[in-house]
């Protein structure tokens, strides 16, 4: 009865030669985690277990290996000219220090992967895919760079990322630090020194908290962890895996990859037509498919829901819209809110069906199971 | 790793205890550790009747739901209601106030038999 593939968001991945496995593997095999095969990667699903490690998130603080993250780093004269063509939003507009989210799409406007573009000096940006889009990112990237003086540099396989996050966070890495936490902004990241090692600190995260995320050379990640983990033991903090992080992000409303966010979708559907920036002046791939979007409106719209009862939607679940006949839409992810106590989810319905309050059903294992559209996100951190 | 002697043990991770001409079932601690947080199990009706290997409920994690295997063929005489203000009683109690359901047994239906016993399930259970 155990089902060896559990739904691990994004977790589908090309097959790998063989599984790749990140500097912190034995730590987290001493402190017993359960690890699993995420996007290529062998990866903690969760150590303690999902529900006490997303409550450490959101109460006091949590620590991750994302090394399996990707880390593609574009530099040259004309790094930011291409990237603002590369992907939808405009790069050239970040200020130096700071980052934004951002997707690459295909030229029919389908979303190829969703990115954070950090500018971390100059013409020295550094975008991160998700750990199963790396490659088609690299390449595509590669390819849209041709013409601009740019150059790509995937780092992924020397770089780890680990991050902490929750309330606490920054009470807990400052002493360890010499950047100033105080003055680095959300989404802003600064060269500087982790637990006396070089690090890139930024204020990200995939979570609803406040938290940052170190990348620093591949090996210098079990120092930083054991540091962390030995000066955030006053704090209560708790390592966290991939399971801990779904649900965070779910509460969050952010999308995941594979669930949420495909070729399949574009940023207007998935309600992240903000990130495109159509008021650039130069073309990007994509553009054309996605102002034909952006006149006429999305074909779908991404709603969070809240189940009636206790039965939980999961990514893939279909769904109908009663009040409207024949309409229907489909879960993209799903799971029990540990903050709220009840079963949420997102999914795609028809754009007319989407407004706060409409009922849908969902077909749980045969059974038709009530939900209600509800705002997203789910959860904001006060 | 608890896995109790005198319980009988299926492939599916599914424990049953003979008592007269009834069994109770539930799930071994190894199958509620694999999935994690159980959040909510999905029970039969009583008077329901099932087959060997047949589902007769689900039991969701946080992450996954995951079908729940009849070990043996019978007639639902009992579920254990306190799962569903209590799921968790899964992961805490496996053997005990974590039960999922009591069966009467079918006559003549090939009873136990294909059942492991608990050191044919540890063995399974290392080899995993």
């Amino acid at each position: 009865m155990i089902d060896d593939a559990p739904d691990t968001a994004g977790a589908t991945p090309p097959a790998a030669p063989q599984i790749r496995q990140t500097a912190l593997v034995e730590r987290h095999r001493e402190l017993g985690a359960r690890l699993i095969d995420f996007a290529g990667w062998e990866m903690p699903v969760s150590y303690s277990g999902i529900l006490e490690e997303h409550k450490a998130v959101r109460e006091r603080v949590g620590l991750f290996d994302l090394s399996h993250m990707g880390e593609v780093w574009v530099s040259g004269a004309g790094a930011g000219s291409g990237l603002a063509a590369s992907v939808v939003s405009d790069p050239t507009r970040l200020a130096e220090g700071r980052a934004h989210y951002s997707m690459i799409c295909a030229a029919d406007g389908g979303i190829i992967d969703d990115l954070i573009v950090y500018r971390v000096a100059g013409e020295r940006f550094m975008v991160v895919p998700n750990a199963s889009n790396r490659e088609p990112v690299a390449a595509a990237l590669r390819e849209r760079l041709q013409g601009h003086d740019a150059a790509l540099d995937d780092a992924s396989l020397r770089t780890s990322l680990v991050a902490v996050q929750g309330p606490r966070a920054a009470e807990l890495l400052q002493p360890l630090t010499d950047v100033d936490l105080a003055s680095l902004k959300y989404y802003a990241i600064a060269a500087g020194h982790a637990y006396g090692q070089p690090a890139l600190i930024a204020r990200t995260g995939y979570t609803g908290e406040d938290g940052f995320e170190l990348f620093v050379d591949w090996d210098l990640a079990v120092p930083i962890w054991d540091a962390l983990l030995e000066a955030g033991a006053p704090f209560g903090i708790m390592p966290c895996g991939l399971g801990a992080r779904d649900t965070l992000r779910l509460e969050a409303g952010m999308p995941l990859y594979g669930n949420e966010l495909g070729r399949d979708t574009n940023p207007y559907e998935a309600g992240l037509g903000r990130v495109v920036k159509l008021d650039k002046p130069n073309d990007f791939v994509g553009r054309a498919a996605l102002e034909q979007v952006a006149a006429n409106g999305p074909a779908k719209m991404l709603v969070g829901l809240q189940m009636r009862g206790r039965s939980i939607a999961r990514h893939g679940y279909p769904m109908s819209v009663p009040a409207d006949a024949g309409a229907t839409g489909v879960i993209t992810s799903g799971a029990p809110s540990p903050t709220l106590g009840v079963p949420i989810a997102m999914g795609y319905l028809p754009p007319a069906d989407t407004s706060v309050g409409t009922m849908v059903e969902v077909t749980v294992r045969a059974m038709q199971v009530e939900a209600d559209v509800v705002q997203l996100p789910f959860y904001k951190r006060s | 790793m608890q896995v109790p002697d005198g319980l009988l043990y299926t492939q599916d991770h599914e424990w049953l205890r003979v008592e007269g001409d009834e069994a109770v079932v539930g799930i071994t601690e190894y199958a509620a550790t694999e999935l994690g947080d159980i959040v909510f199990v999905e029970m039969p009706a009583v008077g329901a009747r099932f087959e060997p290997a047949q589902s007769f409920g689900v039991i969701e994690s946080v992450k996954t739901a995951s079908d729940l295997y009849a070990p043996a063929a019978g007639e639902i005489v009992a579920v254990n209601d306190a799962l569903h203000d209590k799921p968790e009683l899964v992961n805490s109690d496996p053997y005990g106030d974590g039960w999922m359901i009591r069966i009467k047994l079918a006559t003549g239906a090939g009873g136990t038999d294909g059942l492991m016993d608990a050191a044919a399930y540890k063995a399974l259970i290392e080899a995993a």
